[in-house]
């Protein structure tokens, strides 16, 4: 059951940062004036969504997983 | 005024970092940012831009290409609308058809619309999607939300999708009209963006789809062991479960390097109630060049084990309740390479073009099947024809605008 176990580490592991918080107030650690590498075209994500979601559909169509790809995509007879 | 009280040695940096990129380049790279990084920030809509994009795949005896065109636009700042129309136009011949049916053409249309609503920290975001071809109708819609928050280091998100499918069969290339399933399809899907340092950033998505209904291709068959036959085996109608739930789990990061590229790792893990165990690996290069070129290089992996009812002999017909003998259910591995290319430009004769770009990116993808034989072969004992083989060329030419 490796996904139940996934969401209890992820559970504990909120729940722990959660008891952190509460001792100390978190402060961002990077400044908006020091974003500007992440701000790069770059370092997008998802920097060309019309290539993106075509290779998505490609993958999807010849592997057998899917999901967690933070695209959304609808279905198709496409096997 | 809150860069001025920076140090002046960042100032200093700051400072060359403009001199070696032109003014209109970085507000562009502003602009790609907002665009790009929507689904990774909320609180940014994506920027106004048009994209045209022609594909093509071609490979296991099956080509398929067409257009596809994505145009966003932002109205006052609080809502973007997306519209994306899709078309594939399918050529096949793929070892699934020339072993037990005939090569077929057909063309599959995809329409989308998708909203995106900003208010204060929170982005909520909906859309529809349609898909229709002649032997497969499916609809689906999704509704999510994404929040920022601790100084808009960190951005959660939740999603809900729903799709509705209608299956047909065609028979000598007419609808039959004694045929027609359905299939429904549920997605619940959380992610978690988090800036880490200042130059490396990072997601996490989980997602859970659930179907239920017809889920098997009414086209495709498994065979069987029969010593009455000529080539020691028969046919017979593939059977899945009407069930399946998957579960998905990636983490991305990528960073920034000091010579300005980017370096971008995924890693996803897949497990589904069929079986079928996953690892999907990615990493991409991201290069920028001469000022207006932008090179990139990626190469992805991924191995998966079969379902519990695959096999690509069953030792005889109605061997079990379920039968598979879809590739896409075998064990096998993948491997893609690819490379891309991309050129900034203006057009003078359209003011309102802010910035124009062309794109051409190649892949290639290799799939080694373990236990998928490649039927076309004449053998002796059947099981023991050679291992199938999947080699293919995805390519790719588009065109963006933004405005």
């Amino acid at each position: 059951m490796p996904a139940r176990a996934l969401i209890r580490s992820t559970c504990t592991a909120l729940a722990l940062a959660a008891a952190l918080s509460a001792c100390a107030p978190l402060e961002p650690w990077v400044k908006p004036y020091e974003r500007e590498n992440l701000a790069d075209p770059i370092m997008a994500f998802d920097r060309y969504p019309v290539s993106t979601a075509y290779l998505d559909h490609v993958y999807e169509a010849r592997e057998g997983a899917r999901g967690a790809t933070g695209n959304a995509g609808g279905g198709c007879g496409c096997n | 005024m809150k860069k001025r009280t920076a140090g002046g040695e960042q100032l200093a940096a700051r400072g060359a970092r403009s001199a070696r990129h032109p003014l209109w380049l970085r507000a562009a790279s502003c602009a790609l940012f907002a665009v790009g990084a929507s689904a990774a920030f909320a609180g940014v809509l994506p920027e106004d831009r048009a994209d045209l994009l022609y594909h093509r795949y071609d490979g296991g005896g099956i080509v398929i290409d067409g257009p596809s065109v994505l145009v966003r636009k932002k109205f006052a700042d609080k809502v973007s609308i997306a519209a994306n129309y899709y078309v594939d136009m399918v050529s096949s011949a793929s070892i699934d058809v020339v072993s037990t049916a005939s090569p077929y053409k057909e063309e599959r249309t995809q329409y989308s619309l998708a909203a995106d609503y900003l208010r204060g920290k929170s982005t909520y975001s909906a859309g529809y999607i349609s898909s229709s071809e002649s032997d497969y109708d499916a609809k689906t819609w999704y509704a999510g939300v994404s929040q920022d928050m601790f100084g808009d280091l960190t951005t959660i998100s939740f999603s809900f999708k729903r799709g509705n499918n209608d299956i047909f069969r065609n028979i000598g290339g007419s609808k039959d009209p004694t045929f027609r399933r359905a299939s429904d399809q549920r997605s619940y899907a959380v992610g978690i963006t988090q800036v880490l340092t200042r130059s490396l950033i990072g997601v996490a998505n989980f997602e859970v789809i659930s179907d239920e209904g017809y889920l098997n291709s009414p086209y495709r068959s498994v065979r069987y062991f029969d010593p009455t036959s000529p080539n020691g085996y028969s046919y017979q109608g593939e059977v899945y479960p009407n069930t399946r739930t998957s579960n998905a789990a990636s983490v991305k990061l990528s960073y920034f390097m000091p010579w300005r590229a980017s370096l971008t790792g995924w890693y996803r893990f897949y497990t589904d109630s069929w079986g079928i165990n996953a690892h999907t690996g990615e990493f991409t290069y991201t290069h920028p060049m001469w000022d207006r070129w932008t090179f990139s290089g990626s190469v992805r992996y991924y191995r998966q084990d079969a379902a519990d009812f695959y096999a690509d002999l069953f030792p005889r017909r109605d061997y079990a309740n379920f039968l598979a003998r879809d590739k896409e259910l075998s064990t096998f591995t993948a491997l893609t390479f690819g490379l891309g290319a991309s050129y900034d430009f203006r057009i003078a004769r359209l003011p309102w073009v802010e910035k124009a770009q062309a794109n051409v990116r190649y892949d290639f993808m290799t799939i080694d099947y373990d236990d998928f034989h490649d039927v076309r072969a004449s053998v002796a004992v059947p099981g023991t024809e050679p291992l199938y083989k999947l080699d293919a060329s995805i390519y790719q030419l588009f065109i963006s605008i933004w405005f």
